[in-house]
């Protein structure tokens, strides 16, 4: 009986934190559904109606939104393919190869695990001043190739597969480069999704590296988009035009979560036993 | 080339591209920045060798202790209630079945947002005069406080907003560490007739140990480079009351181009997120430690 009236109570905070957790998500919906004009001094106004799509319209209609949306849709999938690719290739020597300094490069890799990324960003910026690559697309996917868990993770990952798999197929004459892709490369297809996914949330969430790097609007990513229009915010005009771009900015990213929810999970589940 | 050495050197070729980018964008940088804070630099990224003098003025300059005074006081109002909630929600939610599932939905949602996405969002639940607490507030009768400019509310609005957006991620890491208990040991001691509590305090938090010094420590890093909440909700403000760490350094760096000055504060921030990591490290990784595994 106690144990009963516990549960209950348990499931009623549960309950009310969820309430919590969605009232902002509402709320924010709420308000990209009203008419600018109507929630000037009153955004108690969202909670009835009339609602209407048009701040939605305004998106498609006159905003740089879509601009950013691309933008950040070509630097989350670039630096994901890239990392991907770095990451497979670095995760197999690493695992499956000798060579000198093996395990001293492997240390200096896991290092960069301790490094935050302030301690980098302004040496970071002048080198890509140096390099004329500020404002472009590799300019903000470069810096996203650096990732030291990535490594690890492929690393772990190939570690565990027998390697009498190599051997088989370097007695019948396969190049290692052979042996990488059709071999090893096939069995880390749930290792690669996960780091895939969660490469894709780190690159597409990204706020400190683009407000940085790109600085003209053309090359902003949503991320640093929505920051300047929220900057410029006048409090006169355009709350719900401002919550409808919020809304749209964070459709795509839902979409990969509830799609990737089985591999989010699982690679965030991974980076913790490490 | 020999056909042996070839095979020991074929393996750096793996490495290598990744090592290239690795070297160039992140260890270069990280020493060039040790480097760049010995020294003044202006605009234009000319400078001279000044020692340790920019670590001498950071001492001297009540804005930066501000900043780094703001930062662990907003850490410690994020981290502690931050894991106790994720490790509650954890417990509760730990079971088969859909409503649990989709709860555990809800409560990840908010952790796949932009920083941006949480500030607008969060903006409009605390504005006195359009928010929705403030609605909230008024329909109760109350005067709607005003969280963003009262100097003693806004890093507890800062935690609130950040605790919201972030929970997600360490109930999952509670969620990965009780699925790793063996079920015998519950059995175990259901067989002898231990009470629930018996059992929560005996099997679940031990077993859960390495899982919580792994989610302070990792949030405790996080939470210290608090940047884009303070930056976008208050601009550092009132006063500088919000100013964060990162903050400064954004300011020193690329608002007033000092950029010398500004590595002498990274430097600072990067040693206190170390000793954190190190830390996590002697507290979970001794042998022989009694955490299970």
């Amino acid at each position: 009986m106690r144990a009963e009236r516990m549960g209950f109570v348990a499931w009623a905070l549960v309950l009310l934190g969820a309430a919590v957790m969605l009232a902002p998500l509402v709320w924010t919906l709420l308000l990209s559904l009203k008419h600018n004009a109507e929630l000037v001094g009153n955004s108690g106004a969202a909670l009835h109606g009339p609602y209407t799509l048009e701040n939605y319209a305004a998106i498609f209609g006159t905003s740089r939104t879509l601009r950013w949306l691309l933008n950040s849709a070509i630097v989350s999938l670039g630096t994901t393919g890239c990392v991907l690719v770095l990451c497979s290739l670095a995760g197999y020597g690493f695992a499956r190869l000798d060579f000198p300094f093996r395990r001293s490069l492997f240390v200096l890799v896991l290092l960069g695990l301790a490094i935050p990324s302030q301690a980098v960003i302004l040496p970071q910026h002048q080198l890509f001043a140096t390099l004329h690559l500020h404002n472009s697309y590799p300019g903000l996917i470069l810096p996203g190739l650096t990732t030291s868990f990535g490594v690890f993770f492929m690393t772990q990952y190939m570690r565990a597969i027998p390697l009498e798999l190599d051997e088989a197929a370097l007695l019948d004459g396969a190049s290692r480069l052979r042996i990488f892709w059709s071999v090893i490369l096939p069995l880390t297809v749930p290792a690669q999704s996960a780091l895939a996914v969660f490469t894709f949330l780190g690159s597409w969430n990204d706020y400190w590296w683009p407000l940085i790097s790109a600085t003209h609007s053309d090359m902003y990513t949503l991320t640093v988009g929505l920051a300047a229009a929220q900057m410029n915010y006048a409090q006169t005009s355009g709350l719900g035009f401002l919550m409808a771009q919020a809304v749209f900015a964070s459709i795509p990213i839902f979409i990969v979560y509830l799609i990737f929810q089985k591999q989010i999970i699982r690679a965030m589940a991974g980076a913790a036993l490490k | 080339m020999s056909a042996p050495a070839q095979r020991r050197t074929e393996g750096l070729l793996f490495v290598a591209p990744f090592l290239f980018f690795y070297l160039l964008i992140l260890i270069y940088p990280l020493l060039k920045g040790m480097w760049f804070s010995l020294n003044r630099i202006d605009l234009f990224g000319a400078g001279h060798f000044v020692g340790l003098g920019n670590y001498a003025r950071l001492i001297g300059d009540p804005v930066f202790w501000q900043s780094i005074v703001n930062t662990i006081i907003v850490t410690l109002m994020i981290v502690p209630p931050l894991t106790a909630v994720a490790l509650a929600l954890a417990l509760a939610l730990n079971r088969a079945t859909r409503g649990a599932a989709i709860l555990r939905g809800i409560f990840f949602s908010s952790a796949v947002l932009s920083v941006t996405i949480v500030t607008l969002i969060w903006r409009f639940v605390l504005a006195p005069d359009a928010g929705l607490l403030g609605e909230v507030w008024k329909s109760a009768g109350w005067t709607p406080l005003p969280f963003l400019s009262d100097e003693s509310l806004v890093l507890p609005a800062l935690a609130l907003t950040t605790i919201w957006w972030s929970v997600g991620f360490p109930m999952l890491l509670f969620l990965a560490g009780l699925q790793q208990i063996p079920q015998d040991m519950y059995e175990a001691a259901a067989l002898d007739g231990a009470s629930r509590w018996t059992t929560f305090t005996r099997i679940t938090l031990p077993s859960l140990r390495r899982t919580t010094v792994l989610v302070i420590m990792l949030q405790t890093a996080a939470q210290l480079q608090l940047f884009g909440q303070s930056q976008l909700l208050t601009a550092g403000g009132p006063s500088g009351a919000s100013r964060t760490a990162v903050l400064f350094l954004f300011e020193s760096a690329f608002g007033r181009w000092e950029l010398g000055y500004a590595s002498a504060a990274a430097e600072v921030l990067f040693v206190m997120i170390v000793i954190v990591t190190l830390g996590q490290y002697a507290w979970t990784g001794r042998p022989g430690g009694d955490d299970a595994r």
